[in-house]
């Protein structure tokens, strides 16, 4: 009898613990994008759990564009769907100021804000207050194929101007054997061809906007970039080009049929990865400058931020924490190697010897310390960002000069036309904004 | 000579017909094509990915990653949901229309089509904001409610080309037996329309079962349908054509089967009145 009370009593206690454990369990739902790295972070999510039984994980995965209006939508309603937010440095300072974001400076001392790469750092910053954290950082280089260099009889420089890219693409053009010297975004969109041309504008020295907000497509360096643009592209550029994305032109560059492609140094592991044909004839350059001071590459990293609303902010802390630590980065290289360890977010990454010996190491940081959000430009800007201009707006502006930009490559509009009618769009959407009287 | 003629007409019209066929399916077949390769292979030129090797990686990683039966279920229960709560509604509005039309009965169907022509977009902050309040964000009822809203202009609009074609004759001498209303369409309108609404409800049931605007706007992980299951699998940025095109198997795999069983019923119910 005693026996059969004292293990229904046991029995009784074991319910309420268990019972009280589930009800402290606090589950947080994250929005992310589909790439490589975060779908990785999914697969490690056991570490987190060891360390934070407390904490469940939901994780909502969509493609980049459906997410950014996603949570735009849910967090200008205040919808609260979200705990954690997966961001870009163009959101970051927009939705800052807007108050939109929790500050990630009470973030424990073990997370190290000051080991975070200071250009990255600076780009998810708003008036000291850090609001989202990166989870990885990425420039854009030159990618390479060395065989057709040597087979041309060229040398690319490890700094390479836009002559030389020119002589470059010239020498490596084959078109009888389907190899086209340069692959370059055509596709219309502010994150597609905006982002290259944007980047590209900079080393012109050409901007989006002077100190009063008026728009500078009439101005010559805007001209000079549109206009080398579109040489490198019909003469040793791929047909159809304006449909290219980066996916179209990581498909050619990974077939075979590039003999240069500028884009993302997150493509670096690609083209050299398993799936490409010419993985062992890669060679990398920063992006190129024409003298003025300023280098053609971006800079973007995947962050996670808090949105204000939500009413499980610890719990998203801690997560943030966890993922964006120099502990994950040392968890993912201990599971999967140093070639899949997340970029561009932390000097002790690049310190490490063993992180050294990747290919592309240093060419990433080095591209990513070249570009300066702050200061993107030859001239002074009003504006933060690199590849983009960091105010709601840019968005809408931004694809549509991009549709006029892709139509200028595909030959349907000319190229006056094509800023003209930049000019005049951006002019008007600015004066709407109230940007312009 | 004139069955020579037919002959060689109905053998044109056949190649013609099989042509146009295999050119609405070819995207479907490219994708299907596409799910069983590498993703190395994937993106490789048209020739040499049909000659590579086929594999099911792509479906085992999609398994893996997701959980398709969840966002299956709550696809199934946000379009039969939406659907037949539409037809409830809109089985009483039609007879109402079809058999009793008032001065304006013309001009509220056009009304209601005409709320189709709206952009949802327009609409999608209210919407978020009502669902916000009411607590109904992320959750199978808020979507079954909107998807009904959402496609009760053409069950309607369907339901009321059918019911015009049945004589109102016939429920005239039901009603003059004594039936009354609820008898009227349950035992007699109802019936002689089957083919018609079952068509509707096949119809309606793709269309809910298709949007994604809605889906993936007002949910969140809980209530999920497979229309987020493949957005998740897109990228601007990387390898994901083949795990993409896996995907897109298996959300449309089960509509596509429906749809192949029931194409008498549904072409028997679109055709329904055609000819008088």
């Amino acid at each position: 009898m005693t026996f059969t009370l004292r293990a229904l009593l046991g029995a009784s206690a074991a319910v309420c613990l268990a019972t009280a454990a589930l009800a402290e369990t606090t589950t947080i739902t994250v929005a992310t994008v589909n790439n490589g790295d975060m779908i990785r972070m999914q697969g490690l999510m056991d570490d987190f759990y060891a360390k934070h039984p407390d904490i469940k994980v939901e994780w909502v995965t969509l493609e980049e564009n459906e997410l950014r209006q996603r949570v735009t939508t849910d967090i200008a309603t205040k919808g609260g769907q979200f705990d954690v937010l997966t961001i870009g440095t163009y959101e970051v300072p927009i939705w800052g100021k807007q108050g939109w974001l929790v500050s990630l400076n009470d973030l424990p001392a073990d997370y190290d804000a000051d080991d975070l790469l200071p250009a990255i750092r600076g780009g998810l910053t708003v008036d000291g207050n850090l609001y989202a954290s990166p989870f990885y950082g990425e420039s854009s280089m030159v990618m390479y194929r060395t065989d057709l260099m040597e087979k041309a009889g060229l040398k690319m420089p490890e700094a390479p101007t836009w002559a030389d890219i020119k002589a470059a693409a010239a020498g490596m053009t084959d078109k009888d054997a389907g190899i086209y010297g340069i692959c370059l975004r055509g596709k219309a969109g502010w994150g597609e061809n905006m982002a290259f041309l944007t980047a590209m504008s900079n080393s012109f020295g050409a901007k989006w906007f002077d100190m009063d907000w008026k728009p500078q497509f009439d101005g010559q360096p805007w001209k000079d970039t549109l206009t080398f643009y579109l040489d490198l592209m019909t003469n040793y550029g791929p047909p159809g080009a304006s449909n290219n994305g980066f996916n179209e032109n990581l498909a050619l560059f990974q077939q075979g049929k590039c003999g240069m492609w500028i884009d993302a140094t997150v493509a670096a592991s690609f083209v050299t990865g398993k799936d490409s044909t010419v993985a062992d004839k890669v060679g990398f350059a920063l992006a190129p400058d024409n003298g003025l001071g300023k280098r053609g590459n971006w800079l973007w990293a995947w962050s996670l931020a808090i949105p204000a609303g939500t009413q499980k902010a610890d719990a998203a802390k801690t997560f943030v924490n966890w993922a964006t630590n120099k502990d994950y980065l040392a968890l993912v290289a201990s599971k999967e190697g140093w070639a899949n360890v997340p970029p561009g977010t932390r000097s002790s990454l690049y310190a490490n010897p063993e992180y050294a010996k990747i290919p592309f190491a240093k060419m990433t940081i080095d591209s990513i310390n070249t570009a300066d959000p702050t200061k993107p430009t030859v001239d002074p800007v009003p504006y933060v960002g690199v590849q983009f201009v960091a105010i709601p707006e840019f968005q809408g502006i931004g694809t549509a000069v991009g549709q006029q930009f892709s139509a200028v490559l595909a030959g349907t509009t000319s190229l006056e036309d094509g800023l003209a009618a930049a000019q005049d769009l951006t002019t008007r959407e600015m004066t709407k904004a109230g940007y312009l009287k | 000579m004139a069955r020579a003629v037919s002959a060689r007409r109905s053998l044109l019209t056949g190649i013609l017909a099989w042509t146009i066929g295999l050119v609405i399916f070819f995207p479907i077949l490219w994708i299907v094509v596409l799910s069983f390769k590498s993703e190395g292979d994937a993106i490789a030129a048209p020739l040499a990915m049909l000659r590579a090797p086929w594999t099911f990686e792509a479906y085992a990683e999609v398994q893996e990653r997701s959980d398709y039966f969840k966002h299956f279920w709550n696809s199934v229960v946000i379009s039969v949901g939406s659907t037949l709560i539409g037809l409830l509604i809109a089985i009483p509005a039609a007879w109402a229309m079809a058999f009793v039309p008032g001065r304006r009965t013309k001009d509220l169907l056009m009304w209601m089509l005409s709320t189709k022509m709206m952009p949802a977009a327009g609409v999608l902050v209210p919407m978020y904001l009502i669902f916000r309040d009411f607590g109904l964000l992320d959750t199978l009822a808020g979507l079954v409610g909107v998807l009904t809203l959402i496609n009760l202009p053409i069950i309607v609009w369907m339901l009321y080309t059918y019911f015009k074609e049945i004589p109102g004759e016939i429920l005239e001498a039901c009603r003059m037996d004594g039936a009354d209303l609820k008898r009227e369409i349950l035992y007699i309108l109802a019936p002689m329309a089957v083919p018609g609404i079952a068509s509707t409800l096949l119809l309606n049931v793709i269309l809910a079962w298709n949007e994604a605007f809605w889906t993936l706007r007002l949910t969140a992980s809980d209530a999920a349908p497979l229309t987020a299951f493949i957005a998740s699998y897109s990228s601007p940025e990387g390898l994901f054509y083949a795990k993409l095109s896996a995907a897109s198997v298996m959300a449309i795999a089960p509509i596509l089967i429906l749809g192949w069983f029931s194409q008498k019923q549904l072409v028997r119910g679109l055709t329904f009145g055609a000819v008088k």
